[in-house]
């Protein structure tokens, strides 16, 4: 028996030995606020306080609670810093997805205990143990500051689109309320364990399953291939589907699933894998693309001969004449490694049946994808399938595949019993997507005046052992590669590859940022040789409204990739001028300013990709959004929310919002391509036009009536005149809305022909971004030092959230830059493999640019993925310009980078 | 299936003389090593053992009880011979960690790039084991035999780490590489000890390497070649002939020799201030 006082309470528990505090909080004691993301000290989302101090839950024993204080976030309610937290963390931004946010704040809350007015670097010393994957931290450390030095609060009473505004969904997520993937099972519920394979190829035979039921107590079922009702296949995108939720005979990569246990809590604590009744046969494996191209190597799959998978292509003009005639040329070969997403929360979910249907609550950023994928797994119709998507702690594309879901839905399905699933870090890190590793070789010309001549892209990409988002990165990267420039005679050309690797699939960007290292920095590398300022250089070939892109398409509006660059100067002149005289003055730390830009189209490429957004008002007067357009942390709820209030002419703080879930919202699509600000978006303005539309004609109103909603009533002020609509004499629908409007936006595209000619999205972003580094000569250490980052978002719907999303773009694009690596067996945890952490993200500028675009939403664009594209080239441009070593293969580690300082002396 | 936690240092030896149990403090090289699979039968937490944890200046020297915390270390009263070990103690992954995480335990793991070992390699510290049959007490650099190994016999627990007197006026310094800040395991640490005579010139050295070894090393021909001087020691293969560092995921070999030579040059100037 263990007794403590948790939260001021006291409580009593009988942990087992071996047990982790943050186990026995969750489950036995309730405290779900404590968020579990590593289990190994290596992400402090656990952290409580124990008689005051921050520990990570997961490294403490029960035990040694006994007799002490253990406070978690919820039971700082009462406390007054933590009031003034959640207060300024709101104002800031400083939550977005909030699964690290309990244990930030609850980490901020021991330090202004101790010290009411830290500094900087006193704020980063404390809450560096803490990973955040959303925020770059820098909003995390300025409502923290703003504790003590209060700034206005965000207050704005009408809220829409342009007002920075809190997020609609935050107060749950700075009060620890927000429920995630592993936070809706009751306590209790039936578990499943994954068996998994140890070896990236593998032949297995399963044993006496049968046996293996009736001789463990506990064990409800196991599950197989065998127990699948429908296809053991699913993928993404429907043409590529080929990935089996059980593995039959032979498995394509280390992680994957042959079988799951089904069984107690207790059970599942204390099994080991390795007595699951089969075994295993290592078989010969490819895992690069070059042993995956050779000829002898083993194939993957049937009908994708040499084991490609497919390609992209795009081409324009005459690329190899114009490189022949170009003035000067270069070319290089670049690699880069898979990223992994390292979002804090591990993927999660709880399923029960409910009167016949499969109900399934998990972290997901595409609720119908995920229904549609079940339909054929489980040969069952898509009534029958309920997806209630749980908050998301954190998604960057990988939460756009399947995970846990067919596991849970199989299992409820079999035993009749709710069950749950959380993957370790270890099973998220080694079975869910990642970035694709790119191999890219490229060589572009340009003239004596500056003018590109020819641009010529080869890109082969480790798609790994499943397709996922192989084909969408594939076919984004020629049309994404020129970057945003005018490059007349073009060719790009990519080649998924399969290898016997876990599935790359999406990743912020698609590839993009990939081939936006190539290119960028292969820009620098002509203005160099030119003789030209490499902004100059850019701005010269950038493209402009009306100059076509390298698939021919020709916006006559919006195209605002000059405007980001000219917003650079300032800070390009300064910030150069600066590290001269920095450098005159130091021998081995070597200051240098890079730059980069971007582009990136929203939305699906040249496929439909509609959005649907339903709007109600209720009999007393309640305005309800369902919204289902998946808020991954990116801040969707808030600014869906706040287009719609202002279509429909009302304060956002008094919608009602719904959703996401299968039942209640109709499908917004998925949360990737930077979409949901521009379609889902679009979908809610026009269901607020709609909505306000029907309103207006009910009483004859004219355009500019004012509406308020309330009291059983909606009062239209139409100039002179009042008219109130008593909503009590309205007929109301099945849902009880007395007016409602269901409203559909897809975006104009066109398909590509076969040279990848025609309209790929109906509008893109534009990015460029400024970094200063410096590089520690001596040890290869690059540390960056500031961003300026110009993003044209063609009307910022909430500046706030515009600036968190510039902010964790940019700390994404630096851990891919300088040390995210991801090696199958190797760094399969957040210590082997590193993530930026609060001490290596610099302050960011963010300076935003509105060139409104004509299909967007009150001429709002993306903005998601754009962020990091410019991120890495920038900072591989600042270091060639402190030390002068160009870095082609990242992450450009100290150990690389110091190499080829060593190698450039020689 | 037991978990111990007894309050005086008699019990706990006992515990240890009658089952194999593993023994818990901090818990932070613990829980982190634990697989998927059954818990340990038996946990022996020694974190209620009176008289373990603190620093106490004893008869020249300094005794840090095998509970003592970083962030114990780092709070506490001591000469500026310790400024490396606080130094090693903040650069310890995280504030988390530091709060329960022990230098005992920090040697116990043996990780070669464990962060205590360098500086304690510097302060010339042992280490003192007991169990039901005495107490004994062996130099770092014995008890420490390679990757994951330790000297501990069965039954046998660390009680304290002994720093023996240091020369009155002797600085110190820590330099740990790693490919970001804060929750980051050393790509290579080196940890000095420097005392300067009245005319600066140096009287005592002791440099240590973390993690580019299967145990981190002293570099005795290094230490004995900076007698004499003002620090201005070229660095050469022999004075690195201790080392032999891998190549890992968080750098090749090659680049742990090239770096630790600059590390060790910044360390010392560091602890000659």
């Amino acid at each position: 028996m263990t007794d403590f006082t948790l939260n001021g309470k006291p409580v009593s528990t009988t942990p087992a030995t071996g047990e982790r505090l943050s186990e026995t909080l969750r489950e036995s004691l309730g405290a779900r606020d404590v968020k579990i993301g590593c289990n190994a000290g290596d992400c402090g989302a656990c952290t409580v306080l124990l008689d005051g101090m921050p520990v990570c839950a997961c490294l403490t024993p029960t035990q040694q609670a006994e007799g002490r204080q253990v406070h978690t976030l919820t039971g700082l309610q009462g406390d007054e810093i933590a009031a003034r937290l959640r207060e300024s963390f709101q104002d800031f931004g400083a939550a977005q997805c909030g699964i690290c946010t309990p244990g930030i704040m609850v980490a901020a809350v021991a330090l202004l205990r101790e010290n009411p007015d830290p500094s900087e670097q006193q704020v980063q010393d404390a809450l560096g143990g803490v990973l955040c994957r959303c925020t770059g931290y820098r909003k995390i450390i300025e409502a923290v500051l703003a504790v003590a030095n209060p700034t206005p609060a965000l207050d704005d009473p009408v809220g829409h689109t342009g007002t920075a505004i809190r997020r609609l969904d935050g107060q749950a997520k700075v009060e620890g309320r927000e429920a995630f993937g592993d936070d809706v099972a009751p306590i209790g519920t039936l578990e499943i364990l994954i068996i998994r394979s140890p070896y990236a190829r593998s032949a297995f035979v399963l044993g006496d399953l049968g046996g293996f039921i009736s001789a463990h107590n506990g064990v409800e079922t196991v599950l197989t291939a065998a127990d699948i009702p429908g296809q053991n296949r699913f993928g993404v995108i429907p043409d590529f589907a080929d990935q089996p939720v059980f593995a039959v005979n032979e498995t394509r990569f280390r992680g994957e699933a042959v079988a799951a246990i089904v069984a107690t809590p207790d059970f599942i604590r204390q099994f080991d894998p390795a007595d699951f009744p089969m075994t295993w046969e290592h078989l010969e494996d490819v895992q690069t693309i070059e042993q995956a191209l050779e000829a002898s190597a083993p194939q993957l799959h049937k009908g994708r001969e040499g084991n490609i998978m497919c390609g992209g292509f795009v081409k324009c003009g005459d690329p190899q004449g114009a490189l022949d005639n170009a003035d000067i040329t270069v070319q290089a070969d670049f690699t880069t490694s898979f990223v992994e997403h390292a979002y804090i929360e591990p993927e999660a979910g709880f399923a029960q049946m409910v009167e016949g249907r499969v109900e399934i609550h998990a972290c997901t950023q595409a609720p119908i994808m995920d229904r549609d994928a079940l339909e054929i797994i489980l040969a069952m119709d898509a009534s029958r399938i309920r997806i209630v998507p749980t908050g998301v702690g954190g998604g960057f594309g990988a939460k756009l595949d399947l995970s846990v879901q067919p596991y849970l839905a199989l299992a409820t399905l079999k035993t009749g019993k709710p069950v749950r699933l959380t993957y370790s870090r270890t099973e998220s890190m080694q079975s869910t997507t990642k970035r694709h590793p790119a191999q890219i070789s490229l060589q572009i010309g340009a003239r004596a005046d500056g003018k590109l001549s020819g641009f010529k892209f080869f890109g082969n990409f480790n798609t790994g052992a499943y397709a996922s988002w192989g084909p969408t990165v594939t076919n984004r990267v020629p049309v994404h590669a020129s970057g945003p420039y005018r490059i007349a005679d073009y060719r790009a050309e990519t080649q998924a590859v399969h290898t016997h690797c876990l599935p790359s699939g999406a990743f912020r960007g698609f590839g993009v940022p990939q081939s936006a290292v190539a290119q960028e920095t292969l820009f620098d590398e002509l203005a160099e040789k030119l003789g030209m300022d490499a902004l100059e250089f850019r701005l010269i070939n950038a493209l402009d409204n009306g100059v076509p892109t390298v698939c021919g398409q020709v916006f006559e509006q919006g195209v605002g990739i000059k405007a980001c660059l000219k917003a650079l100067r300032p800070a390009w002149e300064a910030e150069r001028a600066k590290a001269n005289a920095f450098n005159a003055e130091n021998e081995v730390l070597k200051m240098g300013v890079g730059l980069a830009a971007g582009w990136y189209g929203c939305g699906n490429t040249s496929l439909p990709n509609p959005s649907t957004i339903k709007s109600g008002i209720r009999a007393d007067g309640t305005v309800v959004l369902h919204q289902g357009a998946m808020d991954i942390g990116q801040g969707a709820n808030t600014v869906i929310a706040q287009i719609f209030a202002t279509a429909l002419g009302m304060p956002v703080q008094q919608i009602t919002l719904m959703g996401a879930d299968t039942d209640v919202t109709p499908d917004a699509g998925k949360t990737s391509a930077s979409r949901q600000t521009y379609v889902s978006g679009n979908a809610a303005r026009l269901s607020g036009q709609a909505l306000r539309a029907a309103i207006l004609a009910q009483v004859n109103a004219g355009e500019t009536a004012g509406l308020a909603f309330g009291d059983g009533e909606i009062i239209v002020t139409d100039g002179e005149l009042t008219h109130r609509i008593n909503l009590s004499q309205l007929p109301a629908d099945t849902e009880g809305y007395t007016f409602r409007a269901e409203e559909t936006y897809d975006p104009p595209t066109r398909p590509l022909d076969e040279n990848g000619q025609g309209i790929p999205y109906a509008q893109f972003g534009y990015a460029a971004h400024l970094v200063v580094v410096t590089v520690d000569t001596a040890l290869g250490l690059v540390k960056a030092r500031k961003f300026v980052a110009a993003h044209d978002v063609g009307h910022a719907i909430n500046p706030m959230l515009v600036e968190g999303q510039v902010q964790g773009g940019i700390a994404q694009g630096l851990g891919m830059a300088l040390m995210e690596e991801y090696l199958p067996g190797r760094t399969e945890n957040l210590h082997d493999y590193l993530i930026p952490t609060m001490g290596d993200m610099p302050p960011v500028e963010t300076l935003i640019i509105e060139a409104p675009d004509a299909h967007g939403p009150y001429g709002a664009k993306g903005l998601g993925e754009h962020v990091l594209i410019p991120t890495a080239p920038a900072i591989l441009n600042a270091i060639y310009n402190a030390c002068g070593v160009r870095i082609r293969h990242l992450p450009a580690t100290p150990a690389r980078v110091r190499a080829a300082i060593l190698e450039a002396g020689k | 299936m037991t978990y111990f936690a007894p309050d005086n240092l008699e019990d706990a030896l006992a515990q240890l003389d009658t089952e194999t149990t593993s023994v818990v403090s901090g818990g932070t090289d613990f829980f982190p090593g634990m697989q998927q699979g059954p818990a340990p039968e038996s946990i022996l937490d020694i974190s209620r053992v009176e008289g373990l944890r603190g620093v106490s200046h004893e008869s020249g020297g300094w005794r840090i009880g095998a509970t003592t915390t970083w962030t114990d270390i780092i709070r506490a009263n001591l000469p500026a011979a310790f400024d490396g070990l606080k130094q090693a103690a903040c650069e310890v992954g995280s504030l988390q960690i530091q709060n329960t995480g022990t230098l005992a335990g920090n040697l116990v793991n043996a990780s070669p790039a464990a962060d205590g070992v360098p500086p304690l390699l510097s302060l010339r510290a042992q280490v003192e084991l007991a169990s039901v049959r005495g107490v004994r007490v062996l130099p770092l650099s014995e008890f420490i035999t390679g990757v994951r190994q330790t000297a501990l016999q069965a039954g046998e627990m660390v009680t304290a780490i002994l720093v023996p007197p240091q020369p009155d006026h002797a600085r110190a310094a820590f330099n740990k590489l790693g490919s970001r800040k804060y929750l980051v395991i050393s790509t290579a640490m080196v940890a000095a000890v420097i005392n300067r005579d009245a005319q600066g010139r140096i009287d005592h050295a002791r440099v240590a390497v973390g993690a580019c070894s299967p145990v981190a090393q002293r570099l005795p021909a290094l230490e004995t070649d900076l007698i004499g001087t003002t620090a201005d020691v070229q660095i050469t293969t022999v004075h690195l002939s201790p080392l032999a560092p891998i190549s890992d995921v968080r750098g090749s070999g090659e680049y742990r020799l090239d770096a630790v030579a600059e590390l060790i040059r910044r360390t010392i100037t560091g602890a000659s201030a």
